[in-house]
């Protein structure tokens, strides 16, 4: 089939940046979206044209690494799953498709499609764990967790950090990846000792970073290719506001809200 | 020729690690701030490293090219982690699965390694666990575990089909910890690109940063590589599109000593090939073979859509063959097996290029939920790219380029030969043999991280590092090599993309070094395959330049030393003559077509050495030494 693309470039963080429209017509319906732009690639490659940079590592929807905005849509109409999952047949011939890459504060354009969401990784470096050392742990069954609270642990352990959330928000908000990781480790037993000052810790540098805060308008829920559901945000705001009565100082700057 | 001295401890088998904990030299705790370690790689194993370095007191520089420390591909791994925990109360110990991953590496593996992996193997699950990693459980709480290949016990460990992640981020949080606390430092979207060493040992890297281009030197007291495998020297494998060789064969060239590289495993269930633009192939875990029956029609041909083909025309053939692990053989008889029907012409989808992976029996008994509850997630990744529903049909799949054995050569401590440089995870060869057992990748990774490195490593900076700086000759060396490497590639404006050559590659590898190979096969693609590499180097078009995010550079630097390491990989599987785990050498095999060792004369680790640009290897052998079992045929039977 034949496509029309409309794909941001952009040279670096520096430059302007613009659409610039390809034809493309070697598409075939079993190629994933990053094999299309694969082989449109080759072609701009063998005619001395610069190739279109854009992320991507595993191509399993697991790493996180890939992601742009498909005709507006984060990674592209398809409901959970990751641009390097969404195949060609979700298309139809002749179809004009606008590529732009996750657009937020926090994400600096490193160029075309690939950005930068290292902001993500300074959230969790602000609590995102239990503080124990390796060595010395006591047996694993020793800590039991009844079965609900584990499989629900684990839907919100399930996000792979790909910032569709902050790219789909009106407010540029990561405030769903926020609270993925306060519920994942918040549900279990082993993050319980820290789950307040996690909650304060985590927000106060969601906020820092330059995020937006949530109005709980659920865009990031439906844009998320694992399915995080909206709850993990109820949540954060749960334990964020419990943070607040327990340790009033560290709470002066306010939740994401 | 140097000696290959394994230091494996003397002493009982299961005393050895002990042994060795109790002679290793310490650090003082507050002499270990003066001290900096380099860690390249960001999966399992350098995740793992780099945070318990930090942890001790270590500084720690820590290396990824990806974005973020998170996207490392042992994030995909599916299925599950061995230990020896016997939750299950159904036999199991360290000594079983030790013995378990002795013979599944087909008795090409380093006894007191293996028992040491299976010895720390319960302290992972506990690490994890503390950790938050949410495991999956039963309902009084416990935790609940599934089978794998190769064993007959229930040990796998497993966070729904995304243990990989669930274990990586257990790890890449600890790290996120230790860069908060200001021990790690974090360089992502930074690739090494040469390893420095002076006056005989490692003392540094030098990198490129992806996103400007900056050429860099580090300096460090050791230097531990955790950069995986080398599978996409085929082009096509499930590794992922980053994954590569370069630190090691950087510091192969630098001469750390490459063994067993022809260990290559294929993975017996993956999603099959669509096209001539297809990018990677895609993992089913094993763990579906737990409840998928594995069959091809009986009548080469027979082109009925499975459900019209009766019970009495299909052939379980691994069942029929195994009678007793059935659908859960090791990876390499699987792929073996899947191969052998195709060849047959039994095989199913275009092009003949699958077998059926048929859930229908296991549904029917436990109902679409169950099963959607255990492998849902793999249901839905399957769906998305081949848009057939496997609740209705059989998932199709055939083998695909998986894991590399091989690695560089480690000792007992996981040190290279190169004094100062360790090699952990993936990138040694040093506990799989020539095949290795589901769920132990994992395994192997955390056990290199978390329980190994830790302690040996400060054995080594104890005795006395000598001082240096990123002034030294050595380093100015390698960053001009760096630099002009880089210009050349940029300057041949050839015809063919760097791509073009990888798959070319891929081809020659996947023909005559895959699955199957023989003297002919291996003697043609040692002709091919320098032949492809000069072409490159003739012929190769990179675009753009180097001062600036270059992804085709990237990759041109990668694809030129796939195309060394291709030639090693062929050379390596043609001095063996046998056929053992991975290597399936055609000549080699029992009548009913099972490998067949030759433990007279290639019971060794095949240690090779550079000696220059397009000269012959130098072949070292660190002979096996099996005190504690029987070698013999392993039957799956």
């Amino acid at each position: 089939m034949r496509l029309t693309l409309e794909i941001w470039r952009q040279k670096g963080a520096e430059d302007a940046g613009r659409l610039v429209r390809y034809e493309h017509d070697e598409v075939s319906e079993h190629m994933s979206f990053l094999e299309m732009l694969d082989v449109l690639n080759q072609k701009l490659i063998a005619k001395g044209e610069e190739p279109i940079a854009f992320d991507s590592d595993c191509r399993e929807g697991i790493c996180g690494m890939c992601g742009f905005v498909v005709n507006g849509y984060p990674h592209g109409p398809q409901p959970l799953t990751t641009v390097c999952q969404l195949h060609m047949r979700h298309f139809h011939d002749g179809e004009v498709l606008r590529l732009e890459p996750f657009r937020a504060k926090a994400f600096p354009i490193i160029k075309d499609l690939a950005i930068d969401r290292s902001a993500l990784d300074r959230i969790i470096m602000a609590g995102g764990y239990v503080s124990i050392n390796a060595g010395g742990p006591r047996d694993a069954n020793s800590i039991l967790v009844g079965k609900k609270e584990s499989d629900l642990s684990m839907d919100a352990a399930a996000c792979i950090g790909c910032g569709a959330c902050v790219a789909a928000c009106p407010n540029a908000s990561a405030s769903l990846f926020t609270g993925g990781k306060i519920s994942h480790l918040g549900l279990l037993p082993q993050g319980e000792p820290e789950r307040k000052q996690r909650a304060l810790n985590m927000v106060e540098r969601h906020n820092e970073e330059g995020f937006g805060g949530c109005t709980v308008i659920g865009a990031c829920a439906e844009a998320c290719p694992k399915g995080l559901k909206l709850d993990f945000i109820a949540r954060m705001n749960k334990d964020y506001l419990a943070g607040t009565l327990t340790y009033r100082d560290a709470a002066a700057a306010g939740g994401t809200g | 020729m140097p000696t290959l001295d394994s230091r494996i401890p003397s002493g009982p088998l299961a005393e050895k690690w002990t042994k060795r904990k109790a002679d290793l030299k310490l650090v003082n705790p507050a002499n270990k701030r003066k001290y900096t370690i380099i860690v390249v790689g960001t999966g399992l194993a350098g995740a793992s490293a780099a945070s318990s370095f930090g942890e001790l007191g270590y500084n720690v520089l820590n290396f990824c090219f990806q974005d973020t420390p998170r996207r490392a591909h042992s994030i995909a791994a599916q299925g599950g982690i061995n230990a020896a925990k016997s939750y299950q109360n159904d036999g199991d110990s360290v000594w079983r699965l030790f013995y378990d991953t002795i013979k599944g590496g087909d008795f090409r593996a380093r006894e007191a390694n293996v028992y040491r992996l299976a010895e720390v193997s319960n302290n992972i699950i506990d690490q994890a666990t503390a950790q938050g990693v949410p495991f999956a459980r039963e309902y009084g709480g416990t935790l609940a575990n599934r089978s794998f290949g190769g064993a007959l016990v229930s040990r796998t460990f497993y966070a729904r089909g995304q243990t990989g992640q669930q274990l990586l981020i257990g790890a890449y949080q600890s790290l996120m910890r230790q860069v908060e606390l200001g021990k790690v430092k974090m360089f992502p979207r930074t690739e090494m690109l040469d390893l420095v060493v002076i006056d005989g040992r490692a003392r540094g890297i030098v990198t490129r940063d992806l996103v400007t281009g900056k050429v860099q030197s580090y300096i460090a007291d050791a230097v531990v590589l955790a950069t995986g495998g080398y599978g996409n020297v085929y082009y096509l494998s499930t590794n992922a599109k980053g994954s590569n060789a370069t630190a090691i064969w950087r510091a192969h060239r630098k001469g750390a000593f490459f063994a067993n590289p022809c260990y290559t495993q294929i993975h017996p269930t993956c999603i099959p090939r669509a096209g001539d633009y297809q990018s990677k192939l895609t993992l089913m875990s094993e763990s579906l073979r737990n409840d998928g029956r594995i069959w091809v029609p009986k009548k080469a041909g027979d082109k009925r859509s499975p459900d019209q083909i009766p019970e009495a025309e299909r052939d379980y053939y691994l069942e029929r063959k195994y009678p007793t692990y059935g659908n859960l053989a090791p990876r390499d008889i699987s792929s073996r097996a899947a191969k052998q029907a195709c060849d047959a012409g039994l095989g199913v989808g275009p092009g003949g290029l699958g077998v059926y992976l048929d859930f229908s029996d296991s549904i029917k008994r436990l109902g679409a939920k169950a099963i959607g509850e255990r492998y849902g997630n793999l249901f839905d990744m399957y769906e998305r790219i081949t848009g057939e529903n496997p609740y209705q049909v059989p998932m199709r799949i055939y083998p695909a380029v998986h894991y590399t054995m091989g690695g560089l050569w480690v000792d007992y401590d996981l040190m290279s030969n190169l004094p100062g440089l360790f090699v952990l995870g993936e990138a040694n060869f040093s506990d799989h043999g020539a095949n290795r057992l589901g769920a132990s990748a994992l395994m192997q990774g955390l056990a290199d991280g978390y329980f190994v490195i830790p302690y040996t490593i400060g054995d080594y900076l104890a005795r006395g590092i000598p001082k240096a700086d990123v002034s030294h000759a050595e380093f100015k060396k390698a960053e001009a090599d760096v630099a002009s490497r880089e210009k050349k590639l940029l300057s041949i404006n050839g015809k063919h993309s760097v791509d073009w050559f990888h798959k070319k590659l891929g081809e020659i590898m996947w023909e005559n070094v895959g699955m199957a190979r023989t003297k002919e096969s291996l003697e043609k693609a040692l002709k091919e395959i320098p032949a492809l590499r000069e072409q490159f180097w003739r012929d190769v078009k990179v675009p753009g330049t180097e001062g600036e995010f270059n992804q085709e550079l990237e990759k041109a630097g990668r694809v030129a030393d796939f195309l060394e390491l291709g030639e090693l990989l062929s050379w390596d599987a043609l001095q063996r003559n046998e056929s053992c785990g991975g290597h399936f050498r055609s000549e080699y095999q029992t009548e009913d077509g099972e490998a067949q060792r030759n433990d007279a004369e290639y019971t060794y680790a095949a240690a090779w050495e550079w000696t220059g640009e397009n000269k012959p290897w130098t072949l070292n052998k660190e002979p096996l030494v099996f005190e504690n079992i029987h070698l013999q045929t392993r039957s799956y039977k």
